[in-house]
């Protein structure tokens, strides 16, 4: 696993601890650090050189060589550098004055054309607009049917007049589709063209001719986040020979770091435009530079998380839920179970885990984390009559010894949750009285002892910020708490913390308008 | 924005209680209060489907053609040699790679500036930075010790250190016959977009080149078409497609497709499933599932990781996956005619082991060849 940029730095300014300034040697390194973790998420070199370039200029700059932690403001400049980039010109979909617009799909084969135009269909009908979808990809067997499939799935028109599989002739089938789309009032025409190579030019000349006969308002050129190093010949490549306005981003569900966008972004000026981000037609979203940035420095994605939620969780049963656990007493095992089951709807906890900021600092444990270990407790909890559930303080000995056999796990393990459970009730007890755990320095609002932890940025919450208490010393955080510790990266919403480098000021908290 | 810090909180709760992984516990610091979770407003149910607004143009029928079926007599050309012709088409895209490198070693004096050069073009060619960072450690070793450096010289060093880190030992061979009476087993998998159904196709083609009779399972019930995909490629090499109802249980597939090898004494079984991200763990299972209910028939002999050859890093994570739920024993790496260096293929195998069997090299239906490391890397550095 990769380690995260925040971390590379960590190392490299634990020599300078005492120091607190930078000489241009540290600088030197920072930047092979820096140039590295771009590296490593896929960003391609002659853009890294670039950006790597931009970000040394800066950090020699007076505002590094004051702050108090060189290292977080340094990890700040990459990211915000990799916002503006990223993020420089968001716009939307331009639509023609007179209908119909069209919208062409390019790119390579494999990188989602074909399904994207059904999501986009979809996303535009919801938007009350009449789209029709046009098979031009008549290379690929049986491409045609799959648009078919997709157009009938989103409820929109297709215009598929050629069988494909290397029947026909797009050119002709994109010109008559327009003519098509005016007859049957649709307002917007996609247009879904083969998968091509940069370097294939016979097809890009092809592609360039669907262009002229169709003249596009909007030529998208679909990317597949995975893309490596190749992303720029393959971005010029499609920039030469058909020349798009706008990127998509498709297979963002994956664990790819996503270092294309930035590579197209730098390479062709063209804004990103929209991400494509799982199977299913909804799964289609406007481009956020901001997660995209934490992403690509592998800062974790807490908005992502949150959303993930929103989707799986019913919002009164979880407000219900919250409430219970901020009571404390109410909270039972069988909330619990409820809870944990909500949770694996979401996705492998891994995933979860790896979506919150500073979470990479714990990748060892993280790697460690089964799904599984989820599916024993539950079954431990289902092995319990409902008076258990409610009232664990009544399990004894011999009911521990049936609970275990029951759920075919050991006596230790089902002693081991219940201890757990009180613990964890006791601390939501405490917390809810409104009183933070002794001893911590919690009252400080003002970050000055940022350690990553990741419960940290959740922690604006008593409820949960009970929980966790003991170890927060034994996390490997405990190091970078030293010197990384005292940056404060803006001001911090609600409580809410984040890791260093990690500037909030950028989010679009739902709730901070 | 109070409610989604309550879903946080019950997600760490749940981790706590239920994995009790207290390294992962936190200090409680501030005590801001928070009101109830509000409930943000849910989407509005999509409209349904006006059904005129779907004025839809379909595809044609089948065309006449299906009558005149285009018969087995497309006998494709066996599988030898194929990787030497397809070398031009190799050579043409990964010049930067090779050339660059020799140009760059065959210089009067390497000094750091050439070496910084020779690491960024293997970096550039997606061989990922550690691996990188080790064949130039090597090769300024080498350097070193040759003394002088004609450019044969070089040309034969560079050669050398590409096959090495390319392992010409490890076993290529695709194991397309079984012991006994029943038919090889090949599983094909990668995630999605990787050209898995083509190279599906394309293998059955130059198998049946190879004289060999082929059965195809159409496990990929989610893609929309992927079972007529396949079907298509199916006819016109004269290959039996087996496949279930769209959205069915691929295993079932799966199954039925070994089954009828077994019963048509066939050669080979293809089983084609559908594209996952190894991210998605319910599909993973799916995918195992797949693979267990296979071996109820018969074993499974070969399981094909298709990669993409313009995938970057995160083609290390996807071998890394699928090896894990699957046991990957070998990888097609396709589209290797692009722009692309395939680099990866120098990680992977380094890190898993995994060897490279087959490589895409073209839209044509011929364009599959099974991997030579000479080959490859003589196309990597010219003539």
């Amino acid at each position: 696993m990769f380690e995260t940029l925040s971390d590379r730095l960590t190392s490299v300014f634990s020599s300078l601890r005492s120091k607190g300034r930078l000489s241009d040697a540290d600088i030197d390194a920072t930047c092979r650090e820096i140039r590295i973790a771009l590296l490593e998420a896929d960003v391609a070199l002659p853009v890294v050189k670039d950006f790597v370039a931009h970000v040394k200029e800066r950090a020699r700059g007076a505002e590094v060589s004051q702050a108090l932690n060189p290292a977080q403001q340094v990890v700040k400049i990459v990211n915000d550098e990799l916002i503006e980039i990223l993020g420089g010109e968001t716009r939307r979909l331009r639509l023609a004055k007179t209908p119909p617009t069209v919208i062409m799909l390019a790119g390579l084969q494999g990188a989602g054309k074909t399904t994207l135009a059904g999501k986009l269909a979809r996303w535009l009908r919801d938007q009350n607009h009449a789209p029709l979808l046009v098979a031009c990809d008549l290379q690929r067997p049986n491409a045609v049917q799959q648009l078919s499939v997709m157009a009938e799935r989103a409820g929109v028109a297709v215009y598929a007049p050629e069988p494909g599989n290397g029947v026909g002739d797009p050119v002709r089938v994109a010109r008559e589709s327009i003519d098509h789309a005016r007859r049957q009032q649709h307002d917007v025409v996609i247009i879904d063209t083969a998968g091509r190579l940069g370097i294939d030019q016979e097809l890009m000349a092809q592609a360039a001719h669907i262009r002229d006969a169709v003249s596009p308002d909007e030529v998208l050129f679909v990317v597949d986040a995975m893309i490596g190093q190749d992303a720029v010949t393959t971005a010029q490549a499609f920039m030469d020979g058909v020349g798009f306005d706008g990127v998509v981003l498709t297979k963002l569900d994956g664990d790819a770091r996503g270092g294309a966008a930035l590579s197209v972004r730098h390479i062709t000026g063209r804004p990103i435009m929209f991400a494509s981000t799982g199977e299913k037609l909804e799964d289609f979203d406007a481009f956020h530079p901001d997660r995209m940035a934490g992403r690509i420095l592998d800062m974790g994605d807490i908005l992502t998380l949150i959303e993930q939620a929103q989707r799986t969780f019913d919002e009164a049963e979880a407000a219900k839920m919250a409430g219970k656990l901020a009571s404390g007493d109410d909270f039972t095992l069988d909330d619990f179970l409820e809870q944990m089951m909500m949770v694996r709807r979401m996705g492998p906890i891994k995933n979860l885990l790896g979506m919150m900021p500073g979470m990479g600092q714990m990748r060892d444990q993280l790697n460690q984390v089964d799904d599984r270990d989820l599916d024993r407790v539950a079954a431990i909890i289902r092995s319990m009559t409902p008076g258990e559930r409610s009232e664990p303080k009544i399990i004894n000995g011999s009911r521990r010894a049936r609970i275990a056999r029951g759920s075919g796990v050991s006596v230790t393990e089902v002693n081991n949750l219940v201890t757990r459970f009180f613990e964890a009730q006791k601390m939501m007890k405490r917390m809810s009285q409104g009183i933070g755990i002794p001893g911590m320095p919690g009252g400080k609002r003002n970050q000055k002892q940022a350690k990553p932890k990741k419960g940290r940025r959740v922690s604006g919450d008593p409820r949960k910020a009970g929980l966790p208490k003991e170890p927060a010393a034994d996390a490997p955080a405990k190091q970078p708490g030293g010197m990384l510790g005292n940056l404060t990266p803006g001001k911090l919403p609600k409580g809410l913390e984040l890791p260093p480098g990690f500037d909030p000021s950028k989010f679009n908290l739902p709730g901070q308008k | 924005m109070d409610g989604y810090i309550g879903i946080i909180a019950i997600i760490i709760v749940v981790i706590l209680l239920g994995i009790g992984t207290t390294a992962l516990l936190v200090r409680p610091r501030s005590k801001t209060t928070l009101p109830p979770p509000p409930a943000p407003t849910p989407q509005a149910p999509a409209p349904p489907v006006e059904e005129e607004v779907v004025e839809t143009v379909a595809p044609p029928a089948v065309p006449v053609e299906e009558l005149v079926k285009p018969p087995e007599v497309e006998v494709p050309p066996p599988s030898a040699g194929r990787m030497v012709r397809l070398r031009a088409r190799l050579a043409r895209s990964q010049t930067t790679l090779g050339r660059g490198l020799l140009e760059l070693l065959s210089r009067d004096r390497l000094d750091d500036d050439v070496w910084d050069e020779i690491e960024e073009t293997l970096i550039t060619a997606d061989v990922g930075v550690a691996p990188t960072r080790a064949m130039v450690e090597d090769l300024k070793t080498k350097v070193k010790v040759l003394g002088s450096r004609t450019p044969s010289e070089v040309r034969a060093l560079l050669r050398a250190e590409l096959l090495t880190q390319i392992d010409p030992g490890l076993d290529r061979t695709l194991h397309t016959s079984a012991p006994g009476e029943r038919p090889a087993v090949l599983l094909v998998v990668g995630v999605n977009g990787t050209g898995k159904t083509t190279t599906t196709g394309k293998l059955a083609r130059s198998l049946i080149g190879d004289g060999k009779t082929v059965v195809l399972g159409a496990a990929d019930t989610f893609r929309a078409a992927a079972a007529d995909q396949l079907q298509t490629w199916g006819d016109r090499v004269g290959a039996p497609v087996v496949r279930g109802p769209e959205a069915g249980d691929p295993a079932s597939v799966a199954f039925d497709a070994v089954a009828r090898g077994i019963a048509d004494k066939a050669d080979v079984v293809i089983v084609d499933t559908a594209g996952r991200l190894h991210t998605k763990t319910g599909l993973m299972d799916e995918l195992g599932k797949v693979k267990r209910v296979i071996e109820k028939k018969a074993q499974v002999d070969e399981v094909l990781l298709v990669l993409d050859a313009t995938t970057g890093q995160n083609g290390m994570r996807q071998a890394q996956v699928f090896g894990e739920v699957v046991n990957i024993t070998g990888i097609a790496l396709t589209k290797l005619d692009g722009t692309a260096k395939g680099g990866i293929v120098i990680s992977v195998q380094r890190e898993l082991g995994v060897p490279v069997k087959l490589v895409g090299l073209g839209e044509g239906p011929d364009d599959l060849a099974p991997f030579d490391p000479e080959v490859f890397v003589d196309a990597l550095l010219g003539d």
